[in-house]
């Protein structure tokens, strides 16, 4: 990058905050997912001024700006493809206010996810929208991938949360959408256009964040099946029978057995599947819900169900879900982890299609996930280094994407798009929806400087790659 | 790319899947707030150095120099990443090639030569080390320098670690110290050594502690024996070797580890016992350590079984015999080497809490590093600074009149931290050992 630019940077912000050596920016080059991209420097900006004088000298000089969180995405958000400048938000992380009597949070984008629930949680409020990397996760990251997570069969995901924003343009200028009020229906909604945008249409300075009276009670409970397809219809039969629990997660065999490897924790490892459900609200609905759910779980030919007795016992219940992705990383390194979600209804279909998807690429996958809403979390665990491997891996990640779609699914739950997803766009919005879309992000960023590369597909691209 | 290079940890790096669970646990993270500065960054950095896209010298050693090597990122990380492992793989691989392409500040080659060839090989030089110290602070000296403010101009920051030190012993006390001390109290019969002894136990030194802090593993030996242990101190001991592995010296620290395998085994002990969190890290490493030399990678998995940290015999052999109520706010700040290498957390809190009269408070963040790590406050000065002061915001707002910690390196940080923050007029730091000597009435 050219001196004279690194000098514009830093006169933007100052010189602790603009990192141009190799070591530097080798360390933003990554995130959860696949592939390195060096970029060409990094800026750490502190206020919305300051983002909107870097988009202006970005735009002015046609440098790609990569905007980054945590890190932690899984489909390659913000990797910087293009090279030019990480724009990292982790710095602007005030929490700026909790407004007890609207029930409002309003918080700068490098707000650590379980920070924000710790601080609410202190006053009896609640934000429900907890992707499983929230220690780490920012709520800007969050916004941008409209995460979601065990919480979203019952109370919906990120964009659930907010009502207003504060926005840089990727000309430089700043925006609000939305406002501090629940009901706001003037004009084009843009709040919602820019959560899911994954950084390709603005850089979020400021959120508006909507917050809820706590539950006061809830109950947990593990229904044992000998079948997955079982297990399937029994999440199905919870939903119909008028419950609504406020996670329902299910793990298959594989994934069981690699959990009581890594760390015993009593589940049965002959079992073809688990559900684990938890209600919660008024104590006394959450007594007769739980009792129902366990018969209604039995009744679907659960072969045991155990509702935990106390607070630990809900903890160690939980303990076991929380540990599979750990746990599935020591039988390979490599962990691709997708999030084709179905609906409810075809999840029995969507286990037996990932059943075959399995035996024909000869892959080691394994399924578990937010099984309530649909969103399954089909791992594949592989080894990178081996080359041949990693190609039926591709082949396969191809595959799910198709069995998710053609059962009227999604390519994606809540990871978001970014580079990993990219060639599979078409298949999914069709050729003239997915160019209207290119079609907004044009009139955006005339330019396309904000993370390019992300979301639509670069011509002749129509699978993953994931050998370097 | 240099034959160095392909030396570094590479295989380990693959384990990591860059979730970033471990950014919230790291010390250095929090402080310099940058990707370089955090567990994932270092490990993607020793990936990138192993693949040759970075050179180890300018773009590797100053991120894995910056690092504590607490090693709470492993404790945090879910896929299991040995990172002990990685941080000293590529620790010696930047050391060798420093060796050969002749780049070492001034600071860290004339600190390396004192510590590593000239000190601490040998526990006489330390201890004569210690003698000058103990000349300088009796004979007035201390007094004058400090009056005159020549603490203040000394280089690197010696002043403020001078401050921070206690009174050494005289040379002289080293020839009082007995060699066996017999375990007190009722007899309790056992097969053991002696009719009345619960165990044979064998004390481990240390350099640092042995000089710096004679009177703490004086007392230590007290406690073990008011416990019910018969103590020898083995005399051929010698380092631990821990600050020799963590800067890359890696052959160093195998021939000391040898020699401290010799010297405890010819005791018979049932343990063998340390005070110091960190040299206690090192020595339960040994079997790693010596691995891949046949003939001592058995003798060394026996030592490690039998080593134990003070607090856990003392816990295990307790109740202490307290004589004195004492009237302290106690906060306890963990050695990082002791919570999580060692894994020992619960047993120097239960003996704290057994303490007639005290009341204890958990300080938040107790398990967070204070920034010490063996000569890194020396040479990182500036970030370990960064991490103490922010410790210290938690340490004070605890109202703790004491502050304890099980590590020599941690005791004097925090001691450094008191006069930082302006709170010695009602706050103190105190070895644990110093203090359950003090509630037993040891005298
Ligand atoms: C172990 C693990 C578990 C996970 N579990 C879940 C889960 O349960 N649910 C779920 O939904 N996801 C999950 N994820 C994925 C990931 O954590 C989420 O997508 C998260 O929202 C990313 O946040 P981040 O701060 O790390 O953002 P990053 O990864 O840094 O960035 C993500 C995207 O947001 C953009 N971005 C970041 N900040 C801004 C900003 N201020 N303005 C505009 N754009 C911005 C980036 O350009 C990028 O496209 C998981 C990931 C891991 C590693
Ligand atoms: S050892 Fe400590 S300082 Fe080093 S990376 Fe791990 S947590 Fe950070
Ligand atoms: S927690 Fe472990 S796997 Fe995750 S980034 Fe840190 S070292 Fe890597």
């Amino acid at each position: 990058m050219k001196p004279e630019i690194i000098q514009e940077l830093i006169a933007i912000t100052d010189r602790d905050r603009v990192l141009d050596t190799l070591d530097e920016r080798c360390t933003y080059a990554y995130d959860a997912s696949f592939g390195t991209y060096l970029p060409d420097v990094v800026v750490f900006p502190k206020t919305a001024q300051e983002v909107a004088a870097i988009l202006k000298l970005a735009n002015r000089e046609k440098i790609p700006v990569t905007p980054r969180g945590g890190g932690t995405s899984l489909s390659g958000g913000p990797l910087p493809v293009a090279g030019g400048i990480a724009l990292v938000m982790t710095r602007m992380n005030r929490l700026l206010e909790i407004d007890r009597d609207n029930l409002i949070a309003i918080v700068e984008p490098g707000v650590i996810t379980a920070d924000l629930h710790k601080r609410v949680e202190e006053i009896g409020l609640f934000y429900p929208p907890d992707p499983s990397s929230s220690n780490v996760s920012t709520i800007g990251g969050n916004l941008a991938e409209n995460a979601g997570g065990p919480h979203g069969l019952k109370y919906g995901v990120t964009k659930h949360y907010v009502i207003g924003l504060e926005v840089v343009t990727p000309q430089g200028d700043i925006i609000r959408t939305g406002g501090m009020t629940v009901k706001n229906v003037t004009g084009y909604d843009l709040t919602p256009l820019i959560i899911g945008s994954e950084g390709t249409l603005g850089v979020i300075t400021k959120a508006i964040l909507r917050l809820i009276p706590k539950p006061p009670a809830r109950k947990a409970l593990l229904a044992v099946f000998d079948d997955l397809i079982d297990s399937g219809r029994a999440i199905s039969g919870v939903l119909t029978n008028g419950i609504l629990p406020a996670k329902m997660e299910m793990m298959d065999n594989a994934s069981i057995r690699a959990v009581e490897n890594y760390k015993p924790c009593g589940m049965p490892i002959d079992a073809d599947a688990i559900i684990l459900l938890e209600v919660d609200g008024h104590p006394a609905a959450v007594e007769a819900e739980i009792e129902q759910a366990a018969r209604i779980c039995r009744m679907y030919r659960a072969r045991e169900v155990r509702v935990a007795k106390d607070e630990t016992e809900r903890e160690q219940l939980w303990l076991a879900r929380k540990l599979v992705s750990p746990a599935i990383t020591r039988v390979k390194p490599t962990k691709i982890s997708e999030d084709a979600t179905v609906p409810r209804s075809k999840i029995p279909e969507m286990f037996q299609r990932l059943r075959e998807i399995r035996e024909k690429y000869k892959i080691h996958l394994v399924v578990f996930g937010h099984a309530g809403d649909g969103n399954l979390h089909p791992n594949i665990i592989a080894d990178a280094r081996d080359k041949e491997e990693m190609r039926r891996v591709e082949e396969a990640v191809g595959e799910i994407f198709r069995a998710a779609v053609e059962l009227g699914g999604t390519l994606s739950g809540e990871h978001g798009i970014g580079t990993m997803k990219a060639p599979y766009m078409e298949m999914e919005l069709g050729p003239v929806c997915l160019d209207l879309m290119r079609r907004i992000k044009q009139a955006w960023d005339p330019n396309n400087i904000l993370n390019p590369y992300k979301i639509f597909p670069q011509p002749g691209q129509t699978r993953v790659v994931l050998t370097e | 790319m240099s034959a160095q290079q392909t030396k570094l940890p590479y295989d380990e790096t693959f384990q990591c899947v860059q979730c970033g669970y471990c950014l919230p646990a790291c010390p250095t993270y929090q402080v310099l707030e940058k990707e370089s500065a955090s567990p994932r960054g270092r490990i993607a950095l020793v990936k990138a150095a192993a693949e040759g896209k970075i050179d180890l010298l300018q773009h590797l050693a100053g991120p894995i120099d910056q690092c504590l090597g607490c090693r709470a990122c492993e404790v945090a990380c879910p896929s299991g990443v040995r990172y002990g492992m990685i941080f000293e793989g590529a620790k010696q691989t930047i050391q060798t090639a420093k060796r050969s392409r002749g780049r070492e500040t001034p600071l860290v080659k004339a600190l390396r030569r004192l510590v590593f060839e000239g000190l601490f090989p040998y526990p006489g030089r330390l201890k004569a080390l210690g003698g000058l110290i103990w000349l300088y602070q009796k004979s007035g000296l201390r007094k004058v320098a400090h009056a005159i403010g020549i603490t203040k101009k000394l280089p690197f920051h010696m002043g403020e670690f001078e401050a921070a030190l206690p009174d050494v012993p005289s040379p002289f006390a080293y020839l009082a110290r007995q060699r066996l001390v017999k375990a007190k109290g009722a007899g309790v019969t056992s097969g053991l050594s002696d009719e009345t002894a619960k165990a044979k136990v064998a004390f481990f030194a240390g350099c640092v502690m042995d000089s710096v802090f004679y009177e703490t593993n004086r007392k230590s030996i007290e406690l073990l024996a008011a416990a019910g242990c018969d103590v020898v101190v083995p005399q051929t001991q010698t380092c631990c070797g821990a600050l020799h592995a963590h800067a890359g010296e890696l052959e160093q620290a195998k021939e000391l580890a040898k020699r401290n395998i010799e010297a405890f085994e010819a005791t018979g002990a049932d343990w063998y016992v340390n005070n110091a969190g960190g040299c206690g890290a090192m020595l339960i490493e040994y079997d790693h350590l010596l691995a891949d030399e046949p003939e001592w990678a058995e003798r060394a998995t026996q030592f490690v079984q039998k080593s134990r940290d003070i607090n856990v015999i003392l816990a295990q052999l307790g109740p202490l015999p307290f004589r004195k109520e004492l009237p302290y706010r106690i906060t306890y700040q963990d050695s990082c080497h002791l919570r999580n290498v060692q894994k020992v957390e619960s047993e120097p809190r239960e003996l704290l809490r057994s303490i007639p009269g005290t009341e204890y408070v958990e300080l938040p963040g107790a398990d967070g590093c204070c920034g010490s790590a063996g000569i890194y406050s020396l040479v990182q000065y500036e970030t370990s600074m960064k991490v103490l002061d922010e410790k210290m915001k938690s340490v004070e707002a605890t109202q703790a009149t004491l502050v304890v910690t099980s590590n020599p390196g941690c005791l004097l940080q925090m001691r450094m931290g008191i006069q930082r923050a302006n709170l010695q007029d009602w706050m103190q730091a105190v070895h644990i050992v110093d203090l359950l000597h003090e509630a037993c009435g040891l005298g």
